[in-house]
């Protein structure tokens, strides 16, 4: 028996709060990824989605699972085994592991971490690693290409969301996520705008979400780093999408809209936060709909030449307006 | 504590995704199938071949800001109690990686070439 210093309730309390981060962190992206086929469906027209099971083709998502879960695995002779069968890991988990530190409302939050801001970040961007493991272990070109992009996505953006959410913990004075959320008041709605903007677009191309799926450019790369999988795997790193979609929602919702604040907060603060991240995930669906693919010259050239100096603008503003007031 | 939790429950989820996986598909594997995918036609060379890594120089000016916004964040956190002070230090400190950006700007280095 291990002696971890902690009693019965203690052990249950880990395991309670585990389990429903786990439970939240495969719940939200499906439902995420169910709004984007009807949402998707009603923007453009799409008459597939809206078919199976009858009623706005509620099945398709249940189908789409059936049909990964039982589908042949095929891993390429060439790949290198191993890292090619735990990639899909890699780039799912740590979204999971994120997830804990955003809170729901002041009280309601996986584990509340003094330094809550800087460790989502740091977790987010250990998701990249998924693709860029999965590029270069399957031995395919298109994978090797797709992968490399990530990679070159990740150093672009990284930089311009992480100096956003600095923007937003001076503001607060804390890196603490519960506290920033507590310390947001509305007019900092407009104060922190442009922090919000970047944050936002910087999240997208870290998420190779459109209009930043380079990686995943169909028209040049087949999926990317994706080309070689199938069946569970494949339906994995999908699930990661949506997962860092989810993540992103809600953190952008704890960081610039307030987390649980609105009318009666005191008992409805979950559901304001949920509702904000639901409405986030809808614009991020939103932006994929209208927003055609950018190409990898203009991409680099967004991140270094219009987000890194609008963040860093951002910061000499919230410095001199936190000083000042 | 509950980090660690949370790892292993979405270890434990992978696994039993995968074991379940295994359970319900087939498994056929023909040297037809097992190719590296190349758009339908035989693979030309190898997957890992070499090619040129045109952002090397992004990757430099990552290293210099990551590195600047790891000061960056305990700087955040205290600045109401230093005041004015604590921010012209800051200031000096981002002008002059905002002059190097300007200047790797002005040189080309950001445009893809």
């Amino acid at each position: 028996m291990i002696d971890l210093g902690m009693d019965l309730g203690e052990i249950v309390e880990v395991v309670v709060r585990a389990a429903s981060i786990i439970v939240a962190f495969i719940a939200l992206p499906l439902l995420l990824g169910q709004t984007e086929h009807k949402v998707m469906a009603h923007m453009q027209g799409r008459l597939g989605p809206m078919y199976p099971g009858g009623f706005h083709g509620w099945a398709q998502l249940v189908a789409d699972g059936a049909k990964f879960a039982q589908k042949e695995e095929i891993i390429p002779a060439a790949a290198d085994r191993s890292i090619f069968r735990i990639a899909p890991a890699v780039s799912l988990l740590p979204y999971a592991v994120a997830l804990t530190a955003v809170p729901l409302s002041a009280d309601l939050v996986g584990a509340d971490l003094d330094c809550g801001l800087l460790f989502v970040l740091a977790a987010m961007s250990v998701g990249v690693l998924g693709p860029l493991m999965a590029g270069w272990s399957s031995a395919n070109k298109y994978a090797l290409l797709g992968g490399l992009r990530a990679g070159a996505q990740l150093l672009a953006y990284e930089l311009p969301m992480v100096l956003a959410a600095a923007s937003v913990a001076m503001a607060a004075g804390t890196l603490s996520l519960t506290g920033i959320a507590q310390a947001w008041e509305p007019w900092w709605l407009l104060w922190q705008a442009p922090a919000a903007l970047v944050f936002l677009t910087a999240g997208l191309a870290e998420l190779q979400r459109p209009p930043f799926d380079l990686p995943i450019a169909d028209s040049e790369l087949v999926v990317g780093p994706y080309t070689e999988y199938a069946g569970l795997r494949f339906a994995f790193f999908l699930l990661a999408e949506y997962a860092g979609a989810v993540v992103l929602s809600a953190l952008f919702t704890v960081l610039f809209l307030g987390g649980w604040q609105g009318p009666f907060d005191d008992v409805l603060g979950p559901v304001w936060t949920l509702l904000k991240t639901g409405l986030m995930g809808i614009v991020i669906i939103w932006l994929r709909v209208s927003w055609p693919r950018t190409r990898e010259d203009q991409l680099q050239r967004l991140a270094w030449t219009l987000l890194v100096p609008l963040s860093l603008a951002q910061l000499v503003l919230t410095a001199v307006v936190v000083v000042a007031v | 504590m509950v980090v660690g939790a949370v790892i292993a429950g979405g270890v434990l989820f992978f696994a039993a995704g995968v074991f379940a996986n295994r359970i319900l598909r087939p498994s056929v594997p023909t040297p037809e199938k097992m190719t590296t995918y190349e758009s339908g036609v035989d693979p030309v060379g190898h997957g890992w071949s070499q090619s040129q890594v045109r952002y090397y120089l992004y990757a430099y000016l990552y290293v210099v800001f990551a590195v600047d916004a790891v000061y960056l964040f305990p700087w955040a956190t205290v600045l109401r109690q230093f005041g004015w002070a604590t921010l012209g230090e800051m200031g000096v400190f981002l002008g002059i990686l905002a002059v190097g950006l300007v200047h790797a700007w002005r040189r080309g280095a950001l445009r893809w070439s």
